[in-house]
C-alpha cells in the first residue's frame, strides 16, 4: 500500500543530508542519517505506521469520542495551516462568487453519486463541537466546528460494499505547487460520529484561511488528515493511483497515512 | 588490590534490557529533540496560547543586527547563539531549537524524525511494561530492588556517604540505589510513555481519562520533555557513579553479570547503610 521509497526528504534537505557526511559529525550519527535514506531501513519503519494503527484501533471502539470542551476554552483565533488563500483561478471565482453555484461532488464506489451545494448540506442534521485541533508539528488550538456528519452524507449516496476509503480532493494548490492537496480516510473514521463536512467555524461561515467553503474535521486524527476546502469526495477501494499513491499530500512527502498519533 | 569474590549480581533478562534500552532512550531522544523543533515552544493547559508560550527556543536580531539564539522562559531571555536556537550546521548558522548533532535525523525533517520516535518507542514500550512485570512477579527482583527496613533508616547516612563519593560494593544495592531505581522505573520511564500517548488524539478518544490526569496535551507534552530531561540528567549522574565507583567491575556485571563485592572504602563490619 505504501512505497517506502517516498519517505524521502526534498532536494535541498537530501543535500543537507548529504552534507553532513561533509562536515564530520560522529560516525554513529551519520549512520542513522543514512539508514534513514535506506529503503529497506524505510520499509521496516514503515511496519511501525500499521502497527500503530493496529493497536489504536484495538485500544479504541468505533465509537470512542474524541474530548469535546466549553466555550470558554475556545481559542482567541483557531490558527490557519498550510494553504490559508488558495490563488488559482477556479478557487477564486467560487469566493468572489460567494460560493453560489460551488458543488461537492461525490462519486466513486457509490450507487448514487450526488452534487451538493452548501445548502443541501446544511439542510442535513447539523452536528456542532468544540474539540481540539493537533498539529503534527506538536501545537493545538480549540475551536468550535459545525458541519453534516460525514456518516449522513456518505449514506446519501449509498457507498458500494466495495468502499474502503473516502478520498478528500481539495480546490488549493499547496504552497503554489504543481499539485492539488487531497487526503483519505478508512470507512471506519468516515463513520465516526464526531466526523463532520464543516461549514461552520465559532459560529460563523467557515473563513477562507480555513478552508472555506467546506472542510473534514476527524476528531482522532492529527491535523493533516482534516482536508480543507474539499471539492470532491471519492469513494475507493485502493489510493494506489491517485497522485503518489500513499493516500494524502503529506503521506506522499512521507509522513504517515495513520495520524492517530 | 582487589580481593572478594565475585557474585552474579544481574540477571540476562536485566543485561540485555539494560543495554535495549540504552539504544532506545538514546533514539527517542534525539528523535525527539527533532520532533520538538517543528514546533519549538511548550505551554500549560489543553491549548498553544501562542503568544505567551511557557518556554520557547528561538531566533531573534539582536541590538546589533546580528542574529541571536535565545531561550524564552519564565519572563527571562537567556542567549544561546551558538547551541539553541542558533547553531552551525555545516558551517552556516541555521535557525533551530536544537542544533543539528543533538537530533536524529540531523536536518531538520519531521516525517523521519517521527518514524525514528516511533519505531523505538515500539520496542521501548513492550519491553519496559515486560520488564516491570518481571520486577515485581521475581522475589529475587523484589528484594533488589525494594529497600529492607534497615536500608529505610540508613538513608540519611547513605546520603551522606554518598555525598562524600565514597560507595560500598556490597552484594546488595543500598537504600539510596534502590530508591533512584525505584523512582526510574516505575516513575519516570511509565510517565515518559504515559504523557507520549497523552499526545495522540485516538488515544484522547481512547483513553480521555490521560487528559485528566496530565492536564491537557499541551501540558502532557511539556511533562514529556521535562520527564526526559530528569531522564538525561539520571543519565549523566549514573554514568559518573559507574565511572568512579569501579567503571571495569561495574561493567562486567552489566555484560556478563558477575560482580566483585568487598569494598576497598568501607570495612566488611561497616554496616552503617545496611
Amino acid at each position: 500500500m505504501r512505497d517506502a521509497k517516498l519517505i524521502l526528504p526534498d532536494p535541498k534537505r537530501r543535500r543537507l543530508i548529504t552534507g553532513l557526511g561533509a562536515l564530520g559529525a560522529s560516525a554513529a550519527l551519520t549512520g542513522c542519517d543514512s539508514l534513514s535514506r535506506n529503503d529497506r531501513f524505510q520499509t521496516w519503519l514503515g511496519a511501525t505506521d500499521r502497527l500503530t494503527r493496529a493497536a489504536q484501533r484495538l485500544v479504541s471502539s468505533r465509537e470512542s469520542l474524541a474530548r469535546e470542551f466549553s466555550e470558554r476554552d475556545i481559542a482567541p483565533t483557531m490558527r490557519a495551516n498550510g494553504s490559508t488563500n488558495p490563488s488559482n483561478a477556479n478557487y477564486k471565482r467560487h469566493v468572489a462568487n460567494d460560493f453560489a453555484d460551488w458543488r461537492l461532488r461525490i462519486d466513486g464506489l457509490a450507487r448514487e453519486p450526488a452534487d451538493l451545494s452548501i445548502d443541501d448540506l446544511k439542510a442535513m442534521p447539523a452536528r456542532t463541537q468544540i474539540t481540539r485541533h493537533d498539529c503534527v508539528e506538536g501545537w493545538s488550538c480549540i475551536a468550535k466546528w459545525t458541519g453534516a456528519v460525514l456518516g449522513d452524507v456518505l449514506d446519501r449516496v449509498r457507498p458500494t460494499s466495495a468502499a474502503r476509503f473516502v478520498v478528500f480532493h481539495c480546490a488549493d494548490n499547496i504552497y503554489g505547487g504543481p499539485v492539488k492537496y487531497y487526503e483519505s480516510i478508512d470507512m471506519v473514521e468516515a463513520y465516526h460520529p464526531q466526523t463532520l463536512l464543516a461549514y461552520g467555524l465559532n459560529d460563523d461561515r467557515l473563513p477562507v484561511a480555513n478552508g472555506a467553503p467546506l472542510r473534514l474535521r476527524a476528531e482522532r486524527q492529527l491535523g493533516y488528515k482534516m482536508a480543507k476546502y474539499v471539492m470532491r469526495l471519492e469513494l475507493v477501494d485502493s489510493f494506489a493511483t491517485i497522485q503518489g499513491g500513499n493516500g494524502g499530500y503529506w503521506e506522499d512527502r512521507g509522513y504517515e497515512w495513520w495520524a492517530g498519533i | 588490590m582487589r580481593r572478594g569474590r565475585l557474585v552474579r549480581r544481574h540477571g540476562l533478562f536485566t543485561r540485555v534490557w539494560h543495554w535495549v534500552n540504552l539504544a532506545c532512550l538514546v533514539i527517542l531522544l534525539m528523535s525527539g529533540l527533532q520532533i520538538f523543533n517543528a514546533h519549538p515552544s511548550l505551554y500549560w493547559g489543553n491549548d498553544s496560547t501562542f503568544d505567551a508560550p511557557a518556554l520557547q527556543i528561538t531566533a531573534v536580531r539582536g541590538d546589533d543586527g546580528a542574529p541571536m539564539g535565545i531561550v524564552r522562559i519564565a519572563g527571562y531571555r537567556i542567549d544561546t547563539t551558538g547551541v539553541l536556537g542558533l547553531s552551525r550546521h555545516n558551517g552556516e548558522l541555521d535557525q533551530r531549537a536544537f542544533p543539528s548533532w543533538a537530533t536524529l535525523p540531523g536536518p531538520q525533517w519531521l516525517a523521519m524524525g517521527r518514524y525514528w520516535h516511533f519505531a523505538a518507542a515500539w520496542i521501548f514500550g513492550p519491553l519496559l511494561l515486560a520488564y516491570l512485570a518481571y520486577t515485581l512477579i521475581s522475589p529475587t527482583r523484589r528484594r533488589l530492588i525494594w529497600p529492607t527496613a534497615a536500608q529505610w533508616r540508613a538513608l540519611p547516612a547513605t546520603i551522606a556517604h554518598h555525598a562524600r563519593l565514597k560507595f560500598d560494593h556490597g552484594a546488595d544495592y543500598n537504600g539510596l540505589q534502590k530508591l533512584t531505581y525505584l523512582l526510574v522505573l516505575f516513575g519516570l520511564l511509565p510517565l515518559m510513555v504515559l504523557t507520549g500517548l497523552t499526545m495522540s488524539p485516538t488515544m484522547n478518544a481512547a483513553w480521555p481519562w490521560l487528559l485528566d490526569v496530565f492536564g491537557g496535551r499541551q501540558s502532557a507534552r511539556t511533562l514529556h520533555f521535562i520527564f526526559a530531561f530528569a531522564l538525561v540528567a539520571f543519565f549523566v549522574i549514573h554514568l559518573v557513579l559507574v565511572l568512579i565507583s569501579g567503571v571495569r567491575n561495574n561493567l562486567r556485571s552489566m555484560i556478563t553479570g558477575r560482580y566483585r563485592i568487598g569494598s576497598d572504602t568501607a570495612p566488611a563490619k561497616d554496616n552503617r547503610h545496611a
